[in-house]
This record gives C-alpha cells, sequence and structure tokens, in this order.
C-alpha cells in the first residue's frame, strides 16, 4: 500500500531507536501523552514501545471516541430501537459496548431492535432514502475527524426534506479534552502525571489544523508535535518530542506535513460550523462533564436532530466503583493498577471506558502487551 | 483519530464522489470536502469520505528524512 | 434408480419454480425433488441404493474420522465458491486435519420456503463437482423444508467420514516446545471475498475466497515426512489464524513465537483489511492449513507443501515455545513484540 508500507519499514525502525536512544538525556525521564486512540492501537499493535528507550514513557490520552461515550447515550439508542422501532444505524465499534440491563447494540438486536451497522454515514442516508416508511436514527460518534461526514449528511437530508432521518449526535472535541487533562478541578484528587509533552492526532488535524494545539504550547509551556499515523511517524515524533524538552522548547510542530497544515481544511470546518454548535458541558465516561468539549445540532437543522425529535432525557450511568479508568485517562495509573484490570474487566466483558474498544490503554494492553506484565495475568 | 487512509482517486464520477484505490481494492467515497481532488491525486478516506488531500513531495520528504536519520545525519 | 416408471408428474421447474412446503412433506413432490436433483446430481452407487442410509466398507486395519460442518453463510454465492461448494470442502478438510483420507459425506438440506430452485439447482451442482474433484461422494443425506421467514434460503450440513492408519496420531494437543509452524499460503482472503458482496460494502476487491480441499496436500506432506513427524495440522476458518494458533497452544499447553514478516497477506487482502479495520489474522480461511511439526522434518514438509498446488506459498510462520501462560506473541514487522490474542467476539469494522 502506497504511503503507508513505506512508514512501517522495519529497518528505518531500526534507525529511529538508534536516533532515540542517543537524543534521550540519560540524567532525565520523558512522559508524553498520546492523545489518540489510534494512535495507542499502532503503538501497541507494532509493538513499537521495544523500540522505544526505557527513560521513555507513552502515557494513553482518553482520544477513543468509543471509549469515552457515557453508557447513557447508547442506552437512548438502544430505547429509540427497541421502544420506538427505529432502524438504528452506528460504526461497528459502537455495537459490542456494553450498555444498561445488560444490554449493547447487539444484544438489542438479538431481542428484535432493528440495528445495522455502516461503514458510513452515508449509508444510513440511504436507508432513510430507500425505506421511507421508517425511522432511521444515526448513532454519530467520533471526534473532528468523524464530525465532518455526519455534517454532509445531514444538510444533504434537509436539502432533501427527508422526513424519517434523524442523529443522534455524540460527536466531541479534541482540543477541549487536552485542555481537561491539563487543568480540570480533579487533578488534585488524582495527583497530577507530569507530562513532558503531547502527540497530537493525525487525521483529527487534518481538519482542524495545526493553530488549535498552539496555546498548550505557548499557555501551558507544553509541546506538541503532530503525528502521523503509522509507527514511523510516531517513533520520528517521539524523537521531536524529547529534542524540544532537551532544547527547553514549548513548540507546536507538524510531523505529519504530508497532510496537515496550520490552518486545516476549511471545507470541512466550514460544513461542521454550519450544521453544529458547542454544547456547555457534555459527560465523557471516565472523565465527568467537560465544558465546550461537544457538538450539538443547531436549531436549523432541529428536524434531523434525534433528541429533539423523541425528547430524549439522557440518564447518565455509573461506572462500577473500582474502575480505575477517570485516573488511567489522564495518564494517572496504569492499566496494572486496576484491581478490576485482567480479573472481572476484559475485552469480552469490559467494565469500563479504557476496555471498551481496542484503543483504550486497557484493552491494548490486554490485547498486545500483558505478556509483559506476567504476575498480573489472571490463572 | 481514527482510522484513515491514503488512496488514490482513480475516477471522478460527480462533483461530489469518487473512485479510489488501495492496493486495488476500489471504493466509492464522496470527496464533497476535498473539491480539489482529481485523477490520479491522493486523498485521506475516512468513513467513505475524503478528509484530506495527501502531498506527495511532503510524504517523499518525510521519507527521506527517515533515512537520513538512518545515516545519522539528521 | 427404480426400474418402475412413477405415474406422472409435472416436471420441476428449475427456471422460475420455488421451495414449497410440499417438498418436505416426505411424499411424492419430495421423492421427485430427490431424484430429480440431488440423486441426479450426486450419483453414486451408495446412494442410487434409496435408502435412508447407506452401507459403507470398512477396510481392515484402519480407524474411522467423522466430522461435521453446519453451513448457514450469506451471501450463499461469493466469488470463488458458494455454500455448496464450501460444505463439501470444508467437512473434506475437518477430516484431512486429523491426517485421515476423506473416503464420504452425507449432506443434510434445510431449505426455506419460497427459496428459487434454481439457485438450489446451481448449489446442488457445484457439490456434485466439488465431490467430484475431491473423489469424495455424497453417499446419503436429508431434505427438510421450514417455513417463509425461519430460514436463510439453504442451510447445509455435511458430515464426513475417513479413514485413519493406525500409528497415526496427529491432534491439536500434540505441539512440542521446539516445533516449527508453517502456514501453507496467505491468510485472508475467503473473509474478505465474502465480506465484499455484503450490501453495505461497495467495493470491487477482485479477491476470490481460497476455498479448496486439502486432502491431497495433506496426503503430499505426510509422503514426505516420516511418520509422526507431523504433531498437528489444523485449517484456519472462522476466528482466523489467530484464533487456530491460540486454541493449539491452549490444547498443548505450549506457546508460540511468531514472525510477521513471514506471514503472507496478498496486497488487495491487506487493502481491504486496513480500509475495514480488521486485521487479517482474525480473517476466515477456507483453503489453507496450519502444520505444527518436528523441528527436523521442517525443511521437508516445506519443500513437499510448495510442490503442490495449494502450498506454493507455503513458510515457515514461527516456532512452539514453552510458556505456562500459553501466549502466541509475533515479534512485528517493525521489530517490536506483540500478543496475538483469542479474538473477542465477532470481527466487527473499526472507525477509530
Amino acid at each position: 500500500m502506497k504511503y503507508v508500507d513505506e512508514f512501517r519499514d522495519g529497518a528505518l525502525a531500526r534507525n529511529l531507536a538508534h536516533s532515540l536512544a542517543a537524543a534521550v538525556d540519560p540524567a532525565r525521564t520523558y512522559s508524553f501523552m498520546e492523545f489518540c486512540g489510534g494512535h495507542t492501537h499502532a503503538l501497541a499493535r507494532y509493538g513499537v514501545v521495544d523500540l522505544l528507550p526505557a527513560s521513555v514513557r507513552m502515557v494513553h490520552g482518553p482520544g477513543c471516541p468509543v471509549c469515552v461515550l457515557p453508557i447513557g447515550r447508547i442506552d437512548l439508542a438502544i430505547g429509540l430501537a427497541l421502544e420506538r422501532g427505529v432502524i438504528l444505524c452506528t460504526y461497528g465499534d459502537v455495537m459490542r459496548v456494553p450498555a444498561s440491563g445488560g444490554l449493547s447494540l447487539l444484544r438489542a438486536r438479538a431481542r428484535g431492535a432493528d440495528i445495522r451497522m455502516v461503514y458510513s454515514p452515508a449509508d444510513a442516508l440511504q436507508l432513510a432514502r430507500t425505506h421511507p416508511q421508517r425511522d432511521v436514527v444515526f448513532l454519530a460518534i467520533g471526534f473532528e475527524t468523524t464530525t465532518p461526514p455526519s455534517a454532509l449528511v445531514l444538510r444533504q437530508a434537509a436539502r432533501e426534506g427527508l422526513k424519517n432521518f434523524s442523529v443522534l449526535c455524540c460527536h466531541v472535541l479534541t482540543p477541549s479534552a487536552i485542555t481537561h487533562i491539563l487543568e480540570s478541578p480533579e487533578v488534585a484528587q488524582y495527583g497530577t502525571l507530569a507530562l513532558d509533552g503531547f502527540v497530537g492526532p493525525a487525521h483529527v488535524s487534518i481538519v482542524i489544523g495545526s493553530a488549535p494545539y498552539e496555546p498548550f504550547a505557548s499557555a501551558w509551556h507544553k509541546p506538541v508535535v503532530i503525528s502521523g499515523f503509522e509507527p514511523l511517524d510516531m517513533m520520528q515524533s517521539i524523537l521531536m518530542l524529547v529534542r524540544q524538552v532537551n532544547d527547553g522548547r514549548a513548540e507546536v510542530e507538524n510531523q505529519f506535513t504530508r497532510a496537515v497544515n496550520r490552518e486545516g481544511n476549511r471545507a470541512a470546518q466550514a460544513v461542521m460550523a454550519e450544521v453544529f454548535e458547542l454544547r456547555d458541558s457534555f459527560e465523557w465516561r471516565g472523565l465527568g462533564e467537560v465544558a465546550h468539549s461537544a457538538l450539538k445540532i443547531r436549531p436549523a437543522f432541529a428536524a434531523f436532530d434525534a433528541e429533539q425529535r423523541y425528547a430524549l432525557q439522557y440518564r447518565a450511568v455509573p461506572d462500577h466503583k473500582q474502575c480505575e479508568c477517570g485516573a488511567i485517562l489522564r495518564g494517572v495509573r496504569q492499566p496494572t493498577d486496576c484491581k478490576l484490570f485482567g480479573t472481572v474487566c476484559t475485552p469480552e466483558n469490559p467494565m469500563g471506558s479504557c476496555m471498551v474498544s481496542s484503543e483504550g490503554s486497557c484493552a491494548a494492553h490486554y490485547t498486545y502487551g500483558r505478556w509483559r506484565d506476567i504476575p498480573v495475568v489472571a490463572a | 483519530m481514527c482510522l484513515a487512509l491514503p488512496a488514490r482517486v482513480v475516477e471522478l464520477l460527480d462533483a461530489d464522489t469518487a473512485i479510489v484505490d488501495l492496493a486495488g481494492v476500489r471504493q466509492q467515497v464522496s470527496i464533497a470536502l476535498v473539491p480539489e481532488a482529481r485523477v490520479g491525486d491522493y486523498v485521506i478516506v475516512h468513513v467513505g469520505h475524503a478528509i484530506g488531500m495527501l502531498d506527495e513531495t511532503e510524504a517523499q520528504a518525510t521519507l527521506a528524512l527517515f533515512a537520513e536519520l538512518a545515516r545519522g545525519t539528521a | 434408480m427404480s426400474s418402475r416408471k412413477p405415474g406422472y408428474l409435472r416436471p420441476i421447474d428449475f427456471r422460475d419454480g420455488v421451495v414449497d412446503m410440499n417438498h418436505g412433506a416426505g411424499g411424492r413432490l419430495g421423492a421427485q425433488l430427490v431424484d430429480d436433483l440431488f440423486a441426479r446430481a450426486f450419483d453414486n452407487e451408495f446412494l442410487n441404493q434409496g435408502n435412508d442410509g447407506a452401507l459403507l466398507p470398512v477396510p481392515p486395519g484402519q480407524r474411522l474420522v467423522m466430522a461435521t460442518d453446519a453451513h448457514v453463510i450469506s451471501p450463499l454465492f461469493f466469488p470463488g465458491g458458494d455454500i455448496g461448494s464450501l460444505a463439501v470442502y470444508g467437512t473434506v478438510n475437518d477430516v484431512a486435519m486429523l491426517g485421515a483420507q476423506p473416503m464420504y459425506l452425507s449432506a443434510a438440506f434445510v431449505l426455506e420456503e419460497g427459496f428459487a430452485l434454481a439457485q438450489l439447482r446451481r448449489i446442488v451442482l457445484s457439490m456434485a463437482a466439488a465431490s467430484r474433484l475431491c473423489g469424495v461422494p455424497i453417499v446419503t443425506g436429508d431434505t427438510k423444508v421450514v417455513e417463509r421467514g425461519k430460514g436463510d434460503g439453504v442451510f447445509i450440513t455435511t458430515t464426513g467420514l475417513g479413514m485413519l492408519p493406525q500409528a497415526r496420531d496427529i491432534s491439536g494437543a500434540n505441539a512440542r516446545a521446539g516445533d516449527a509452524v508453517l502456514l501453507s499460503g496467505s491468510i485472508g482472503e475467503h473473509g474478505v471475498a465474502v465480506m465484499a458482496q455484503r450490501a453495505s460494502l461497495q467495493f470491487e476487491t477482485g479477491i476470490e475466497s481460497d476455498s479448496a480441499p486439502l486432502h491431497t496436500l495433506v496426503a503430499a506432506l505426510l509422503q514426505a515426512v516420516p511418520e509422526g513427524a507431523v504433531h498437528v495440522l489444523r485449517d484456519p476458518t472462522r476466528g482466523g489464524l489467530a484464533t487456530t494458533l491460540n486454541e493449539i497452544a491452549r490444547q498443548s499447553g505450549v506457546g508460540m513465537l511468531l514472525q510477521e514478516s513471514t506471514i503472507a497477506v496478498l496486497p488487495q487482502v491487506a487493502g481491504a483489511c486496513e480500509l475495514l479495520g480488521l486485521d487479517p489474522l482474525y480473517i476466515a480461511n477456507e483453503g489453507k492449513m496450519v502444520v505444527v511439526v518436528a523441528p527436523d522434518a521442517a525443511p521437508a514438509a516445506l519443500q513437499a507443501l510448495r510442490a503442490h498446488p495449494l502450498g506454493r506459498r507455503a513458510a515457515q510462520i514461527g516456532q512452539v515455545v514453552a510458556d505456562a501462560q500459553g501466549f502466541v506473541q509475533m515479534t512485528t514487522g517493525l521489530g517490536g513484540r506483540r500478543v496475538v490474542d483469542w479474538l473477542s467476539g465477532e470481527p466487527l469494522p473499526r472507525i477509530c
């Protein structure tokens, strides 16, 4: 695959590993948060950790939209399908997430709910066109990468005057989440982990550009390197972060120059702004309420807003008391610090956000990395 | 944040839709977000939509940088 | 076949006709369907006796192996095969994976009321062709019809019988530390070929299912190495290579260490998996096998596999290691290390 395989080359990886080993200051350690769940998955899947110096620690951030989707939102979707008979469409990642009452979207389907997996929001729109007598609801999740496609279908639905299509909007925003990690009130409770910098998300940045990260560098004095998705990209980005830290710099650097620029995709930003507006606050599973961190559908498109159309009442559902996801998402604890990890909480039976999708810290560690902590694994 | 792949535009179907190719796999995607895409361009595809263009010059530059690191000159 | 002519029956309309409840009622129409379609296509001395069961000879000194598989695949037709050929090859392979020679098959059909006879005929002819290709006759069978909405067109269950020499012991429990792990070819093709057919996917992958009978590949392998050198044979079907290796590791109480760069994946399969967010390691195969063999015999084993049309891309993909935790680990193409875990649930495409 062109522009993919070259960025996974083992020989180049070894050389990057040597450069990293030479670059780190032996007198200190480094902690970098990779915000994006896709990056967490890539680190685990390729075993990149084995190629990093021991003094570099990667902390896994909350940038996994399936992980941070609250149970209460999934309950709303299941309710629409089971009780209102809608065709409920969403992405594959969400289908297995356990919600209330022992249900998940998949289990609800087994009970007779019409729940369909789609690969694109356009598929959901097409279902609405081909089933004019049925109501179709699209459960929209994702960060800014995934939001413009949702905006496009909403705009298209309005243009076509569809009477049977709506979106249950659970889109969340990246910069607000990073801010929340750096300055939320709970920081005092959990303790801060001194984060030396951030590996910024690749594909979100294609849409929003590199500019939104500049406050983190200037106000919080944390270096940010926007990194491509492939393992070589990540290794180079970590090298760039190490150098910034050594030099005492705090800048936003762009490693993913082949797809990201400072302004981002203006067309995508425009359609998002046309269709969506900021929510005052939104619950993130594991993080609690986060201000200005999520989107809702503008009044002009209210006819396509499932929350309005069905007068939905959101009910928050707390996680297990011993679930350590909050601390893990902030990088203050590791999966193996959690009593539930690997025992009660496994990918088959996830108790909290970090285990729910394959890029959550706990799931990634369990699936790809738990051989490193043999004594912790249940017999 | 999410799974997005670089694919080559092989056919424009209309102003908003194109066929892209990734290692011989063809998929119809929306190019409404990258209206400037032309046949032969590489776009980044996510959930059936092209969300950005891939700059091939920059891609080569990044690869060259990796190789330079190998030689210890970067 | 009976030599008496039956009373007049309208010939079956294979062009526009459909299955109806009468075909499964055990009466004349059902018998006509069996005679005119199934028996005619499968045509062999056992079936032609016209009994409900088959009387089969068992050579002395051989042990019997039996395997069964239910096939519920949707869509029924896909590039590289259909539910019929799959039903034949799948069970032939299950028998062959014990090192046995497949001898006979039975086939039971559950048909849905309203299912097009043209499609049924296509499937049955495909099964007949597959059966002849393998040299394994379908010697007995059954047909039932369920009401519309209670079936998915057709479900097929095949059971296979094979013969195993006394001395042979090939089993998932026999892997030993030090054994070589071989794979007969590239992975992921069947699953991707089937997924591409599903309505919600619009891509032309040009990928065909690798569905194929492996019993001659097995025979060639077993002839090339000393008896007892091959410890395990298994075909990585549902759940993919990763699941099969984990099963063997658990059954044998060992671990494994694989090398990612040795596992072959066709570029188009890799591309399709990337686009869908799937991992080829977990995608079903229907014409590949895993061979766990004593290390000394590995070179001869590989040579025998590669000499066969179904094993051209055979390679050693790793070794069996002692590991109380039973992990299947892999060194990645990048040079790092990861666990290749069990599949949790169905492999659903990711957006993230």
